[in-house]
């Protein structure tokens, strides 16, 4: 994918000109930012309370399979609601606009393990910045997995469709080891550090309250049903978590993503910047509903270009923003949610093995690679 | 625990936003138009409210166009008023967000954010036996609190407003002078033009034997804290002011929030306040003219210029800035 730059066409002085094209965008939704916005995000927020309070409450009677099957489908939707919606784009800063304490980044916390904190710094500050450059945004194959052709392979990566199984099914616990980068901090060296004991510390008591809540509380609370209503809480974690790994698995991993090389951001203007989240991000296409339950992610194009827009202007944004695709002649990544699915789950297992040797290939890069 | 992460008050707010225990809240249940740019605003206050002493202010958040503003507004309605609501009365000022929103867009049934009242322009325990108000456009309001909270034997009004159509509060204050309780001096100054102070005693001669409370324009309030202190009188004069009086401008500087971790450059004329807000960090305000110290943020490094006096205050440990009348003197860190 890097050996062909679907970018080459463009000169440096249209690159800049897309750059302010992209930033008048911008600056038209954050004039017209208003009531009817500060309008849609309260109402959400309220519906997902009023929903995950009904779910659990129907729960209590999970002995009834109706009942299970009613509360096990409201609480899963409600979990997604706030992952993705509204905790994601509360913690993105999309409504620090409003000035409203209670619904503000610096105050948000959401239904997740991963305290907010940690997740803001490796996500917001990581992620959006150094979108798909291989060695700098660690959501590329969470540093688990091989997901670029100039990726080194090793034996371990044979494994790579299992893992992403795995960390599918406890994305949330995936999240929350990642956004500890527990990988690197685990070596004996950096283990004693008093700044990471901190952080797993918070991440432990995060989990502790989060499997309280649900899996002791709210089961006790149910009294006969308490082997029901525990089954129906993990239900509604596994669907929630398979839900917001296939979305997040479709913003960066389809075909025809580009991936960059840690050189090519040096110096980097605001139009490559802009760019590079244009080549480096896909969007799922489909209806409305399919919009909100991804908490707009489907629009991932969209959010990597203005990742602090509320997330419901990313629709009309869209239209916009395809249009300059197609006057720069570059390719808008999209498509159905089970194509873009299945494009990233092919490219987990192709990678799984090893290929040839990519064509440009530079010694000086293949040892950052391997110091990454 | 079983609400986590939120709290149960989070879940409780979507039924019940006024209920004991909950952030003070307000529901707006009418405004009455005053005059063509001024109206009084109805509102019930949550359980938690503890009343107002006739004179003071209270703070109100509302979101206008999506965002969260906040001013101080005089409470207008008697501390006798038997139903638990409050009343505020508003003038709508060019360009003012908050006042146009609450003249003239304001919905009953809206929830906006309250704070206690505060405030010590208020009458005294003991009643004074000679009172004077002397007011001009909106400074009426907490005169009106007062005039409305407390019956004295002797009081004079002069007050001031551009015509008659602007006199807010006109036909309350005509009543109280049929019966008697008010003698009103009513000048229009687009007619009468600006009330000379050293003239005062032409119009209340016994002016210096008075307990005065004046609010209105920093013109005024200036001619008026003068005049009282030419006459050694100034122990009878209180006043209140509606925006910081003098403004110092120095050389700005870079602010970083240190909480946030947001850097900005500000010049030497911008409150922090405004500088904080603009760059998206959660700033904690109240009166926006350096009375009620609810935006007081600690500084944790560099400078900052007070706007009114141009005194410097440097970063120490426990060292608190009013960010709505400071403003960068140099680089500086707030704690936010």
């Amino acid at each position: 994918m890097t050996a062909i730059d679907p970018t080459a066409h463009l000169t440096a002085e249209q690159i800049e000109e897309l750059g302010r094209e992209l930033d008048a965008i911008r600056d038209e939704v954050i004039a017209s930012r208003g009531e009817k916005d500060a309008a849609y995000i309260r109402k959400v927020i309220s519906a997902q309370r009023k929903l995950e309070l009904a779910s659990r409450a129907v729960l209590l009677f999970s002995i009834f399979p109706p009942a299970w099957l009613i509360g096990t489908a409201g609480l899963s939707v409600a979990k997604i609601m706030d992952n993705m919606e509204i905790g994601h784009n509360v913690l993105h800063g999309q409504w620090d606009w409003m000035r409203d304490p209670k619904i503000h980044s610096s105050t948000w916390d959401w239904d997740h393990v991963s305290p907010s904190e940690q997740w803001k710094h490796s996500h917001n500050e990581l992620h959006h910045k150094y979108t798909n450059v291989i060695g700098k945004d660690n959501d590329l194959g969470y540093g688990i997995m091989r997901v670029d052709e100039d990726q080194k392979w090793h034996p371990i990566h044979l494994g790579q469709p299992l893992w992403n199984f795995i960390n599918a099914c406890f994305f949330e616990y995936g999240i929350a080891a990642y956004d500890l980068e527990l990988g690197k901090n685990l070596h004996k060296r950096r283990r004693k550090n008093p700044e990471f004991r901190a952080r797993a510390k918070a991440v432990g008591r995060k989990i502790r309250k989060q499997v309280l809540k649900d899996y002791v509380i709210h089961p006790l609370l149910s009294g006969p049903s308490f082997l029901t209503t525990l089954a129906a809480t993990f239900t509604a974690n596994l669907v929630r978590n398979l839900w917001s790994h296939s979305v997040i698995m479709c913003g960066h991993f389809p075909e025809g993503v580009a991936v960059f090389e840690r050189r090519s951001i040096n110096g980097e203007t605001r139009g490559q910047w802009y760019l590079r989240q244009m080549m480096g991000s896909a969007n799922i296409s489909g209806s409305k509903a399919m919009h909100f339950m991804t908490g707009n992610l489907s629009h991932q194009i969209e959010h990597h270009l203005f990742p602090d827009l509320p997330s419901n202007r990313y629709a009309e944004v869209a239209v916009k923003v395809r249009a300059l695709f197609e006057k720069y002649e570059l390719e808008y990544v999209t498509g159905p949610l089970p194509k873009q699915v299945f494009s990233a789950w092919r490219k987990v297992f192709r990678l799984s093995l090893p290929n040839k040797k990519p064509k440009v290939k530079t010694p000086d890069r293949e040892k950052e690679l391997v110091a990454a | 625990m079983v609400t986590t992460p939120l709290l149960p008050s989070d879940y409780l707010d979507l039924f019940s936003p006024l209920r004991a225990g909950a952030d003070l809240r307000g529901r707006i249940e009418a405004v009455h138009r005053e005059t063509p740019d001024a109206a009084t605003v109805v509102i019930r206050p949550g359980k938690d409210w503890r009343g107002h002493r006739a004179g003071q202010y209270v703070r109100i958040g509302v979101d206008v166009d999506g965002v969260r503003l906040w001013r101080a507004y005089s409470v207008t309605s008697p501390t006798s008023r038997q139903d638990g609501r409050i009343t505020i009365t508003v003038k709508a000022i060019p360009d003012g967000k908050v006042s146009n929103y609450l003249v003239r867009r304001a919905k009953p049934g809206t929830v906006i954010q309250l704070d206690q009242a505060t405030g010590d322009f208020v009458l005294p325990a003991t009643k004074p036996a000679k009172v004077l108000y002397l007011t001009a456009g909106s400074g009426i309001t907490p005169a009106m609190g007062m005039l409305r909270d407390a019956q004295l034997d002797d009081v004079v009004m002069v007050h001031s407003a551009p015509r008659k159509e602007d006199v807010i509060f006109r036909n309350d204050l005509h009543d109280m002078v049929a019966d008697e309780s008010l003698r009103l001096v009513e000048l229009h100054t687009d007619t009468d033009g600006m009330l000379d102070i050293a003239r005062l005693g032409e119009l209340v001669p016994d002016w210096a034997e008075r307990e005065t409370w004046a609010c209105g324009p920093a013109g005024l309030l200036d001619a008026a804290e003068e005049h009282w202190a030419r006459h050694g009188r100034s122990e009878l004069l209180h006043t209140e002011r509606f925006r910081p009086s003098v403004v110092v401008v120095g050389d700005g500087g870079e602010v970083t929030f240190s909480t946030t971790g947001k850097t900005v450059d500000a010049d030497g004329a911008t409150p922090l306040l405004d500088v904080g807000e603009e760059a998206g960090v959660l700033m904690p305000s109240g009166c926006r003219m350096g009375i009620c110290f609810g935006c007081s943020t600690p500084l944790k490094a560099g400078a900052v210029r007070d706007l009114r006096t141009g005194e410097i205050t440097e970063a120490e440990p426990g060292v608190l800035v009013q960010t709505c009348v400071s403003a960068a003197a140099g680089p500086c860190e707030l704690e936010r």
